[in-house]
């Protein structure tokens, strides 16, 4: 598809796709949903109580678009836009950044990458300004490549000394092998050095466009200032053909034991296996199951069991991470190294009990209370508002989903909760992982 | 629980943040007096239907007989521990099932308890406060097990981070007498020895109404806030603290340095200087002195000691005028991979006399209080951190005095920059803390 013949589809959806929800409940966001006629989607939420905007840029480029020899990419690529453009150095960004107060960070995650933006209104433009300089002409200086590689590799030899990252990282490669979500997202030593700056430059044109991003705006500003905002500063930013990702196909799996060696106080033990993905419709009936397990800080079983009643952790939790292709379910807990049989058999029992019977029903509604109780504080402050609409988009959940996610916890029963422990916990997959001083 | 704030990993990184008031984005602060002594400040903010809840004891590690570190902490723990009216355990799952969520931290000078709510339920944390602050059941079996837990905790945070061990040490050696020199957690052997006595006696003596003070801030209205908070907390009675004596730390008259050896990859380093805590007329420019040094990429240590020398990985520079009695100026660093920690060090004393001997310029000043200042009113997005700093300032003696800070903030000249440098960060006023990495057993 040559560009002129998608930029009239954008404008088309321009036409079509506008729209504004508002949403019944007096407590609910009005979040206005648009289509930049370069294909950008865009979502904004007004609040004028302070005068701060906060801004996120999602762009659909992760790990899932690199090559394992090449591992690091996206995250390089996302780190390095901050550091030279054709009219700024590294230095003179920062600098101006820093001189107004506001705030730029990259992140790269298992599906995305997020750019985040937080400024003062008075100095909304300037901002803006910088930001489209670095998201649309980044230079990727040689020297600054270099020295970004150095950092990024630093990072990664210090973080051998958490034992929870030692953890993670060796948990992720057992359940997902070579697949990009069994990779951190920094990549490794060797594949951090293998990338040039031709891969660098490549991926940023392959990937940072209009047509593969989704941008959220919250705070006080209006429509028709983020219309000449967007009009002044991204409206060059031109669409282009984008290759979408593999997907993930579902993998078989390791399991067993893995033990690593290190001199600690506490062992630090992960127990899991493949999880569900966020578009599953199991997902919340997951989630309500996952509450009760290990996911309800005080509340849960795990919880009660480990710490109230043993005295063996200061804090023991599960979680399901539910990525766009394939997602991770995994308890973690740190006791010390004497107690870590006694803590992994007590997790296996609980999970077994899981599947073994219904949850009471105190237990399922305590569930649900909280899990649509909490929502609003998700939405709470500008910058967890606008990390949120980026997501909600990302993942196709629709503006009404703050209205109905409620009614889907709410559906949740006791057999489902059954089901889906049967369904997504199995004792017969599980990996488990040990840093600690002995096995 | 729960949490204790002090120390992150990577050390202090965000303790630049929040000091400070911007009078003009004020919202009011309502300020209450029960007779028995309860302050409470309300501040209300409508823009989402939640509110904070926040009750400050003016009890913490400071407190501590000798022999008894981490016992205010531990208390902590008990307080979740029920009482007759609500079992062990009743108190969060009450809050969760009300779709909030709780928790405790502990720190040298206080002990804060905090549920975030829907505001419409913000009698159910008034009750429930009002319940613990005085029958709390301390049961002697779960005294014992919550003791193992508080040693769990120890070795996550602390035994096992070797930048917090070294912490830990360091912070032994910068302080000599003052309690300071404990660490909040508690030594090992201390929490093996704690009883429900101690607890009790701490329990009895700071847990009351004329210790602590309530911050709410989110959604409320403050009429019908305080009629429940008369009848919750009423018959609440006052207790005689009398005068607390808390050991002076003597004068530093010369270096003092420390190592810590073990397994790690990269070796790590800690440089403190003694200096007053807020409201000392000299905070404001060593807050505005470390933002110079140490906040952000265009920082005078990252860009020196990161960005051109690359001799470090990760650098900071922390004040810490939020204290009750006098603390310490950081600044912290790990070297980069095959670099000295020494050449870190170095590099350190450099910037120090760089800024010692030249005046700072106008701009560099002037971004340092903008980030400051921006950073306070990105802040007041929370409601929690906006309870908190109300808390923070009140705990120095009055929360008007981050309206006075802000104001102390722009009046700051970059040669009272200059001076406060050469007033407290000399080489007779330093502890420096060395992390010596150990190779990892095989």
């Amino acid at each position: 598809m040559n560009r002129s013949r998608l930029r009239k589809i954008f404008f088309l959806s321009f036409l079509l796709i506008s729209s504004s929800l508002m949403i019944d409940s007096p407590d609910a966001l009005e979040i206005r949903r648009t289509i930049l006629p370069n294909g950008l989607t865009l979502l904004h939420v007004e609040r004028h109580s302070l005068p701060i905007i906060t801004a996120t840029l999602l762009v659909k480029a992760s790990p899932l678009d690199e090559s394992p020899e090449k591992a690091g990419l996206a995250n390089l690529t996302a780190e390095l836009l901050t550091e030279g453009t054709e009219k700024r150095k590294a230095v003179d960004i920062s600098e101006e950044i820093e001189f107004i107060g506001a705030s730029f960070g990259v992140s790269v995650d298992s599906d995305y990458t997020m750019l985040s933006l937080s400024v003062l209104k008075k100095d909304v433009e300037k901002g803006v300004e910088i930001v489209s300089d670095i998201l649309l002409n980044p230079l990727f200086p040689a020297e600054e490549i270099k020295r970004k590689k150095e950092l990024i590799k630093g990072s990664l030899r210090q973080s051998e000394e958490e034992p929870s990252f030692i953890g993670e990282k060796a948990f992720k490669k057992a359940v997902f092998g070579d697949l990009p979500y069994g990779r951190i997202a920094s990549g490794g030593m060797e594949t951090i050095d293998r990338i040039t700056r031709d891969d660098i430059k490549g991926f940023h044109s392959a990937f940072y466009t209009p047509n593969n991003a989704i941008l959220s705006v919250v705070g006080d500003i209006n429509d028709s200032e983020i219309k000449t905002l967007t009009e002044k500063f991204l409206s060059s930013w031109r669409p282009a053909e984008v290759k979408k990702s593999h997907p993930v196909h579902r993998t078989a799996g390791n399991k067993g034991i893995i033990f690593i060696k290190r001199d600690l106080a506490q062992a630090n033990i992960i127990i899991g296996h493949e999880g569900i993905r966020r578009g599953d419709s199991d997902y919340y009936a997951v989630s309500v199951m996952n509450y009760i397990l290990g996911g309800g800080g005080f509340s849960s079983r795990l919880m009660q069991s480990v710490r109230d009643e043993m005295g063996l952790a200061y804090d023991i939790h599960s979680f399901f991470t539910p990525n766009k292709e394939a997602g991770l379910f995994q308890v973690g807990v740190q006791t010390k190294n004497e107690s870590a049989k006694a803590v992994i058999s007590e997790v296996l029992r609980q999970i077994e009990k899981m599947r073994g019977g219904y949850v009471s029903d105190q237990e399922l509604e305590d569930a649900k209370t909280y899990l649509t109780g909490s929502f609003p504080r998700r939405l709470e402050t500008n910058r967890k508002t606008s990390d949120f609409l980026v997501a909600l988009e990302f993942y196709g959940l629709g503006l009404d989903y703050i209205e109905k996610y409620p009614m889907y916890i709410k559906s949740v029963t006791k057999e489902e909760v059954r089901r889906v422990a049967m369904e997504y916990l199995d004792p017969g997959k599980l990996v488990i992982v040990i840093v600690g001083t002995r096995l | 629980m729960h949490l204790l704030p002090s120390i992150p990993r990577v050390l202090l990184f965000s303790a630049l943040i929040l000091l400070f008031f911007n009078a003009t984005l004020q919202a009011e602060v309502k300020e209450y007096t029960l007779e028995n002594g309860l302050k409470v400040m309300i501040l209300e903010d409508h823009k989402v239907p939640l509110a904070t809840f926040q009750i400050w004891y003016r009890v913490g590690s400071r407190d501590e007989p000798s022999g008894k570190s981490g016992l205010s902490h531990l208390l902590e723990h008990m307080m979740f521990k029920g009482t007759p009216r609500y079992g062990s355990k009743q108190f969060s799952r009450i809050i969760q099932r009300n779709g909030g969520i709780d928790n405790a931290h502990t720190s040298k000078d206080h002990t804060m308890y905090f549920q975030t709510l829907s505001s419409d339920r913000i009698g159910i944390s008034i009750d429930l406060e009002a319940d613990r602050m005085s029958n709390l059941l301390m049961d002697p079996k779960e005294t014992i097990s919550e003791r193992n837990v508080v040693m769990e905790e120890r070795r996550m945070r602390y035994e096992d981070v070797p930048q917090n061990t070294l912490f830990e040490a360091f912070s032994a050696a910068a302080f000599m007498a003052h309690p300071y020199r404990n660490p909040v957690i508690g030594w090992m052997s201390d929490l093996s020895s704690l009883q429900r006595e101690d607890l009790c006696i701490l329990y009895r003596k700071y847990y009351a109404p004329n210790n602590a003070f309530i911050v709410i801030a989110g959604d409320v209205n403050p009429e019908e806030v305080m009629e429940k908070m008369g009848t919750a907390f009423e018959d609440k009675e006052r207790v005689s603290i009398g005068t607390r004596h808390v050991t002076e730390e003597p004068e530093q008259r010369g270096e003092r340095r420390i190592q810590i050896k073990k397994e790690a990859e990269l070796p790590y380093i800690l440089v403190g200087y003694h200096t007053p805590s807020y409201p000392h007329r000299d905070s404001a420019a060593l807050e505005v002195l470390s933002a110079i040094l140490g906040s952000g990429k265009s920082s005078r240590l990252y860009h020196s000691l990161i960005y051109e020398k690359k001799i470090a990985l990760n650098v900071g520079a922390d004040y810490s005028g939020m204290h009750n009695d006098p603390f310490l100026f950081i600044l912290w660093g790990t070297a980069a991979p095959g670099r000295d920690i020494g050449e870190v060090e170095s590099e350190f004393y450099r910037e120090l006399e760089h800024i010692k001997g030249m005046t700072p310029s106008r701009r560099e000043v002037e971004k340092a209080k903008n980030q400051i200042e921006a950073s306070f009113i990105f802040s007041q997005d929370s409601l929690y951190m906006q309870a908190m700093k109300i808390g923070m300032f009140e705990l120095l003696g009055d929360w008007r005095l981050m309206e006075r800070y802000l104001e102390e903030i722009r009046k700051v000249t970059p040669e009272e920059v200059q001076q406060a440098a050469n007033k407290y960060l000399i080489e007779d006023n330093r502890t420096v803390g060395v992390l010596v990495p150990m190779k990892y057993l095989q």
